[in-house]
């Protein structure tokens, strides 16, 4: 983040450029999906024609399919031909001061301490000052294009790289994965995109925080990240502003491609409302991430913080491929109220002397139910497989539900697993400890819940760990009680 | 400074304190002993606000305030202090962030300003020394993995951070070695400013030795049954508790 600020600083005190303004008329699709919406979709992107082929065959493989009813999450059907598959991005509400913003949203920032610059930027404030994100990406980009680092809308990569495109897209997560993934490949509306050259090591962590139109993009995202042969790249999803969207349903795909050698840290935090404290309103969000691991040493993190959505379900991957390659999930997920997440990690061990690692933190309070699903696979060509996982749930009250599903399919006995899991409560003890010396019920556990996170927390970059963790002694407020 | 009349506190339905009379007056510092299971413990968890035990009857003042009125964290930031007899661990949770954490609670509820990092961590360094406190044990989680007697070292670094103006000390001798005994001793007596007074619960009258009280109580089914002077510190370590039992049960049972 603070190379992040020091391009803020550097654009604000540079000329604006090339300021350029999408001119994308403004004409929505008519609700509902079929073929027609499909290829209007492509059309309005201009897509080549191997695109829209695309999206179609991954459309009528959907139609085949049906939803998911394994994860452990109750809620009303979507109604898929109620849904809005295209409607062109919104230019944000202009405000004219903060004083417009919607109060809760500012007390959310502020308790976030997100500066207030920072904050006339996010809520679209008319100010002179305010940096556009467009010229503030150009410059970012700039920095980049010098190393040879392709860092796009998806959008434009698919205008501007379309053979890095065609070559990766659907290459980790294939349109027949899953319903989800399947809808994803016939309606994405925009994502991020990312590649990194051989031998580079790209300079600061990627955000998605400054596509441009990134707000309008979110309900069925696309990401593509390819690490060439000896590269790094830290990449950044999402921020811990308040997210609010009327799109109910959000179902991204993130596919990541690390080649040997390579090292890709994927890193999100995850906000999305999560309806009221009745359980009304709140998206559904059911994500497909995955990562493969192609070549030797090849090594693939995947860190993410959850605390939004009132229905998430989600479980970022890694096919460990390449011999000697890591695999590594930390996750902190958090549910208040109603909310309901069904969460964790897949680790497919094909390579030899590959090894995986899952932490993860599930911390449960209100009426919430919180579930830790995980597979470890050892596939019979993966000889001297390690996998070390860790699976922790707390409970901040006696309404919420803790549940941890491993599933281990083990077929070569050099196979090394180990597999812990513990269920604890925050004790009154340790609240009426922090009280005593002056810290509120609310804080302590804030306190104590971070404490408990650490491990996590300590694999995301600084800046984002800071805002982490306030993001989740708020997520908690009225948890216990 | 604290005035507690007839105060009668249960816990889980059984009455462990009985109609208990102490008053502490600014600098003065009073040592409450007594046997195992008499109340004393009891009587520090209420003053401090700990929810299990339940007033049944009586009141405490403190600086003219209804203390029982009071939540645990307002009376911590009113200047009530309470080093436990067996502190809590917190995993995950850094003794300084933990400690900034709650000095800058504590100054906020005096409309002071939030101390910043330099700021906390010079105030840190001065004060460990005070309690021969090694810098490594800041960077530690809460009480994680701290011995018996690093913790109780720990409770009297937490004081000295927060500078209360009451400070009841449950046991804080007990398992300490000589060394260690001393230097908590040596942190108490710093504080001693004649103003901030302090509870001292202890069994054994060689700490005494080196916190001097103004007062020494025998605290005895659940009532104060004997004050007098550190003389009377002195008379319990030679003849034990017998003698003010015998004295005590009689008159309950006449
Ligand atoms: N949470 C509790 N639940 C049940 N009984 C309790 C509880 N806390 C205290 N008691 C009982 O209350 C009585 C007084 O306990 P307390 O801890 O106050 O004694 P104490 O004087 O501090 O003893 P010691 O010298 O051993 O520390 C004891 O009989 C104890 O078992
Ligand atoms: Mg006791």
């Amino acid at each position: 983040m603070s190379d992040d600020l020091k391009i803020l600083e550097d654009v604000a005190n540079s000329e604006y450029k090339w300021g350029f303004v999408s001119n994308i008329e403004s004409d929505n699709a008519p609700k509902g999906l079929n073929e027609d919406i499909v290829r209007f979709i492509s059309a309005k992107k201009n897509e080549p024609e191997w695109l829209l082929e695309y999206r179609l065959k991954a459309f009528r493989h959907w139609q085949t399919m049906t939803e998911p009813v394994w994860p452990n999450v109750t809620y009303p059907k979507v109604d898929f031909q109620d849904i809005i598959y295209y409607s062109a991005p919104k230019p944000k509400v202009q405000l004219d001061s903060l004083d417009d913003l919607d109060p809760e949203i500012k007390a959310t920032f502020d308790k976030l301490g997100i500066s207030l610059e920072e904050q006339k930027r996010l809520a679209n404030v008319a100010v002179d000052a305010v940096i556009d994100s467009v010229s503030v990406k150009t410059t970012f980009r700039e920095t980049l294009l010098e190393k040879g680092i392709i860092f796009s809308s998806f959008s434009e990569a698919v205008h501007e790289h379309p053979e890095l495109v065609k070559k990766y897209l659907g290459s980790v997560v294939p349109y027949t994965d899953n319903f989800y993934a399947a809808l994803n490949a016939a309606v994405f509306s925009d994502g991020s995109f990312c590649y990194i050259p051989k031998g580079v090591r790209c300079p600061m962590e990627l955000s998605t925080y400054f596509r441009i139109n990134s707000a309008g993009t979110g309900q069925f995202e696309r990401t593509l990240i390819i690490a060439d042969e000896g590269s790094y790249v830290s990449y950044l999803e999402g921020c811990t502003a308040p997210m609010r969207d009327e799109n109910q349903l959000h179902a991204a795909v993130v596919e990541i491609v690390s080649h040997a050698e390579a090292q890709v840290k994927y890193s999100t935090v995850q906000n999305w409302y999560p309806g009221d404290k009745e359980g009304k309103g709140g998206i559904f969000n059911f994500v497909t991430k995955r990562g493969i691991c192609l070549g030797n040493k090849s090594k693939i993190s995947w860190t993410q913080v959850e605390t939004g959505s009132a229905v998430t379900w989600k479980y970022p991957s890694v096919i460990l491929k390449g011999d000697n390659s890591v695999g590594e999930f930390y996750s902190v997920a958090v549910t208040n109220n109603m909310q309901q997440a069904d969460t964790g990690t897949k680790m497919i061990h094909i390579g030899k002397n590959t090894s995986s690692t899952i932490i993860s933190k599930g911390i449960s309070g209100g009426r919430s139910h919180n579930s830790y699903r995980g597979l470890v696979k050892i596939n019979k060509s993966a000889d001297n497989a390690r996998n070390f996982s860790q699976c922790d749930s707390l409970l901040l009250g006696d309404q919420c539900g803790a549940h941890t599903f491993p599933y281990l399919e083990v077929s070569n006995k050099s196979a090394k697993v180990e597999h812990e899991a513990t269920t604890s409560k925050v004790g009154e003890d340790q609240i009426f400890y922090c009280n005593q010396r002056g810290i509120s019920t609310e804080d302590a556990v804030g306190l104590i819940v971070n404490g408990y996170c650490k491990e996590v927390f300590n694999q995301l970059p600084m800046e984002f760990a800071v805002e982490a963790q306030k993001l989740l002694a708020i997520s908690l407020e009225g948890s216990v009680g | 400074m604290l005035t507690i009349k007839d105060l009668k506190a249960s816990v889980e339905e059984k009455q462990i304190l009985n109609g208990l009379n102490f008053e502490v007056k600014p600098g003065e510092v009073h040592a409450i002993m007594g046997p195992n299971g008499s109340g004393k413990s009891t009587l520090a968890s209420v003053l401090a606000g700990r929810e299990e035990y339940e007033v049944t009857g009586g009141e405490v003042m403190f600086n003219g305030e209804d203390l029982l009125e009071m939540n645990p964290e307002d009376r911590a930031r009113a200047g009530v202090f309470l080093a436990f007899q067996y502190p809590v661990e917190i995993p995950g949770v850094s003794n300084a962030n933990f400690l900034k954490t709650a000095v800058n609670e504590v100054r906020k509820s005096k409309g002071l300003e939030a101390l910043d990092s330099k700021q906390f961590l010079k105030i840190m360094q001065e004060k460990m020394k005070l309690v021969e406190m090694d810098k490594a044990m800041t960077q530690r989680s809460v009480n994680e993995g701290f011995s018996g007697g690093e913790k109780k070292r720990n409770e009297i670094f937490q004081m000295a951070m927060l500078e209360p103006s009451l400070a009841i000390l449950d046991e804080t001798d007990s398992g300490l070695d000589i060394d260690a005994l001393r230097i908590v001793a040596n942190g108490v007596n710093a504080l001693r400013d004649g103003k901030r007074s302090f509870i001292v619960i202890t069994h054994y009258q060689r700490l005494l030795d080196y916190i001097v009280p103004d007062f020494v109580h025998v605290l005895y089914k659940g009532r104060i049954v004997k004050s007098g002077t550190k003389d009377l510190a002195l008379e319990l370590e030679e003849k034990g508790y017998d003698w003010i039992k015998e004295e005590v049960d009689a008159t309950l049972n006449a």
